[in-house]
């Protein structure tokens, strides 16, 4: 069965989102959990990609990603009633979801995606929700209305200070650790440089802090083990062990190069596909 | 020796046999066949099959040393007890159809397992011709056999017949070798059947673990596609477990049996500093990339990445291990070092794949193992050290036991390290599935028959058996079926 795009959106210069069919994902995934998809069935990569959101009664899933390579430029390209033709999941444990008391979620670029479903979830167990949103730039920050119906605050800041305060998003929740009313649990989503920092703020204050790891993948079930990261000095599947783990065990070092491991090669494909695509452009 | 010389021979034995004078001694007397195959230093740069298979006079030849002995031991030595000594008879009087006959009696995929049985612990090991030359690759070459009578392809078009629909259900849970088997043995008793498969491509570890090479792909789907025309249906994508779980097609979808076989899938790693530096894979990933995802046509087609090897150490000595350095043979590598802390007679894999990763150009490093693995400042591997080891005395699985010599450190430079020392328990089913039965290494608990801990599911292979081969997990499959087809039986006169 392959998956139709039944809507798509261009969120800013090289993110997209796109609800597709995908009915008994839809049905069967939770905050926190992901699938892998490929676009088609020789040839193509596996990539794991977080659901953003899910529709069961319509059947689709709605899926958020940055352009960065072959595949995601090729995802990109894609139009309303394309069909993607493989996606299999829902994979990895879905968040804990309870009643935690106040809770701070934080989200950078496209993480903010993801982030989206658990923190809904975590404001409908009832937790007092504080949420810190970062982007590179105005145009890069996205979900922020989304945010702001589901958070009791909300702090938004771009690197540049094109728009909400110019800070990192470790300030606010430096912050937000200091008030009197400690937050009893941070989530942060996002690039894994902000993970790592966010990971550190919180260590200072004792605030325990749950990541969610996007590494590199091929089955997503456990088989290949290339999403493999330090927890605690202890090799842990992200696919099947996480993808979320406490934040103050991860070896970010590693996992960022990790992440890095095929750049040269991944560099070289989207050059060759884009380099294609002008041609076929011209062909015009 | 030329064909027509064969030839000749062949003619000289099949009269003497007639007149019932051919003794022994001259059935002793019959070179073993060799199996022709690509030369060695060509096939380094081509994933295309090595072996090449017999000619009718080196089948018939190779059936002609069979002594055809009464108690039959080969026979024992099969996990699936195919009628060997009837079927290298057929072969020997050049009745091929009856000797495929004869052989799906028993097992439903002779291509696959002519091909990758590790016939020298089974019914190669205990056939009286290799008895009497104290070596298993002198004895009849059973496998060659089979595999000669399934590449001919005589039942091309025939599918195994389906009894009238029962209207009960059947989910299979992956479609590797048990799955394949169990799906098509229930489907033969008329249930409606589906397999549900993780990946995207159905074929199970003879997709994206044993290698073009080794098993060629088209075979195996081959067999895919009779199970489609039988009316299997394969369902790709799915996880059992996360995407319905076993309770929810039970009790939801209305699935009366199901067969779980979705093998070990969950690699060992040592356990060692630096394995999680670049570089550094499981065997699953780097034969997954290499064979699933086609990574050597990667920039010529292929999305998928894979490690651009020079150096590359590859550790274990099973036939992962084997297919793991011969992939990087062929992905360009120019030296591939097979580190294994025993001794060539302690390894796991078949003699056949041994004899050609040597032809290969495969360095073998015995009694040596990493202890641990040295990346630069970019996280990348750039050297393992390694330990020497001596052999002591025999451990559980009457392996002698290795055991590191003290101060013996070493160091190899290499730039990728290929982990291959087998799998543990996938933990998917055991996360998900309530009431199922594991035992403390996460392996499935099942009786005699297959079944599980809970009524109407069965379960077979690696998942169960920890580390199987694909004769082991397509016996169990069958076994399974068989129980699953008298528990649906019994359900349906019960009425319930």
């Amino acid at each position: 069965m392959s998956h139709k795009i039944v809507s798509k959106k261009q969120l800013s210069e090289n993110v997209f989102t796109a609800e597709v069919e995908a009915p008994l994902i839809a049905r069967a995934g939770k905050p926190g959990q992901f699938v892998i998809l490929s676009i088609n069935n020789e040839y193509s990569e596996r990539i794991p990609l977080t659901i953003a959101d899910a529709d069961a009664q319509k059947g689709t899933i709605r899926l958020i990603w940055q352009r960065v390579g072959k595949t995601t430029a090729e995802l990109s390209d894609m139009q309303i009633g394309d069909e993607i033709a493989n996606i299999s999941g829902p994979l990895g444990k879905p968040t804990h979801i309870e009643n935690l008391g106040t809770v701070v979620c934080v989200g950078g670029g496209i993480g903010n995606a993801p982030l989206l479903p658990i923190t809904k979830a975590l404001k409908q167990a009832g937790n007092k929700v504080t949420s810190i949103l970062g982007a590179r730039t105005k145009e890069l920050l996205i979900l922020e209305d989304e945010f702001a119906q589901i958070s009791d605050e909300l702090i938004v800041t771009t690197d540049d200070g094109s728009y909400g305060r110019k800070a990192l998003v470790t300030e606010p929740l430096q912050e937000v650790c200091q008030r009197d009313v400690k937050p009893n649990q941070a989530f942060a989503i996002g690039p894994a440089i902000m993970m790592k920092f966010c990971s550190e703020v919180t260590k200072k204050f004792n605030v325990p802090i749950q990541v969610s790891l996007n590494t590199i993948m091929v089955d997503g079930t456990g088989m290949c083990g290339g999403c493999r990261v330090e927890i605690d000095g202890k090799a842990n599947f992200v696919c099947v062990d996480g993808p979320e783990f406490d934040g103050h065990k991860v070896n970010f070092d590693l996992m960022i190069k990790r992440l890095d491991a095929y750049k040269k090669q991944e560099q070289n494909a989207y050059m060759q596909y884009k380099k294609h695509k002008c041609k076929i452009g011209l062909d015009n | 020796m030329t064909e027509e010389q064969r030839q000749e021979l062949l003619q000289q034995l099949l009269e003497k046999q007639k007149t019932g004078k051919l003794k022994p001694s001259e059935r002793y007397e019959i070179a073993p066949q060799e199996m022709p195959e690509q030369d060695a230093l060509a096939r380094r740069s081509n994933v295309n099959e090595v072996t090449l298979g017999y000619s009718e006079e080196q089948a018939r030849l190779e059936a002609m040393r069979c002594l055809q002995c009464k108690n039959a031991p080969c026979i024992k030595g099969c996990p699936v007890q195919i009628r060997i000594r009837d079927f290298v008879a057929a072969i020997a009087e050049g009745e091929y159809s009856k000797a495929l006959a004869i052989i799906k009696e028993n097992s439903l995929l002779p291509a696959v397992c002519g091909r990758v049985c590790p016939q020298e612990v089974q019914c190669q090991q205990t056939c009286t011709v290799g008895l009497k030359f104290k070596d298993p690759t002198k004895a009849v070459s059973i496998g060659r056999l089979e595999r000669f009578v399934a590449d001919l392809d005589q039942d091309n078009d025939s599918i195994p017949a389906v009894a009238a629909e029962t209207g009960m259900k059947v989910a299979v849970v992956g479609s590797g070798p048990g799955g394949i088997v169990a799906a098509s043995d229930t489907r033969r008793a008329g249930h409606d059947v589906t397999i549900f498969e993780a990946f995207h491509k159905p074929g199970g570890v003879m997709v994206y673990g044993i290698p073009e090479f080794r098993l060629p792909k088209a075979i195996v789907q081959k067999e895919i596609d009779v199970l489609r025309k039988m009316g299997i249906k394969i369902v790709p994508n799915f996880i059992v477990g996360r995407t319905r779980t076993i309770e929810q097609l039970m009790k939801e979808d209305g699935f009366d049996a199901i067969y779980i076989g979705v093998g070990a899938g969950l690699p060992r790693f040592m356990g060692i500093e630096g394995e999680s530096l670049i570089g550094v894979y499981s065997a699953n990933e780097y034969l997954t990339r290499a064979n699933l995802m086609k990574a050597y046509d990667f920039g010529k087609g292929a999305d998928t990445p894979i490690a651009v090897s020079k150096k590359v150490a590859v550790v274990g000595g099973g036939n992962v291990a084997m297919d793991s350095a011969r992939t990087a043979v062929r992905l360009g590598a120019e030296k591939v070092y097979l580190l294994y802390r025993r001794t060539e007679k302690e390894m796991p894999a078949r003699i056949e794949e041994v004899h050609h990763a040597k032809e290969e150009g495969i360095e073998f490093h015995i009694l040596q193992s990493p202890k641990r693995i040295i990346g630069n400042e970019e996280s990348h591997v750039i050297a393992v050290e390694c330990l020497k080891f001596k052999l002591g005395e025999p451990d559980e699985s009457g392996r002698k036991r290795p055991i590191p010599i003290d101060g013996s450190e070493f160091t190899i430079d290499v730039d990728t390290v290929i982990i291959a020392i087998g799998n543990a328990a996938n933990p998917l089913i055991r996360q998900t599935t309530p009431g199922l039965e594991f035992n403390k290494w996460g392996n499935i608990v099942v009786d005699e028959n297959c079944k599980t801990s809970i009524e109407g599911v069965y379960a077979g292979g690696d998942i169960v058996l920890g580390a199987a081969t694909v004769i082991l997990a397509m016996g169990q499959g069958r076994i399974a079926a068989a129980a699953i087809n008298e528990y649906l039986e019994k359900k349906k006169i019960s009425g319930h």
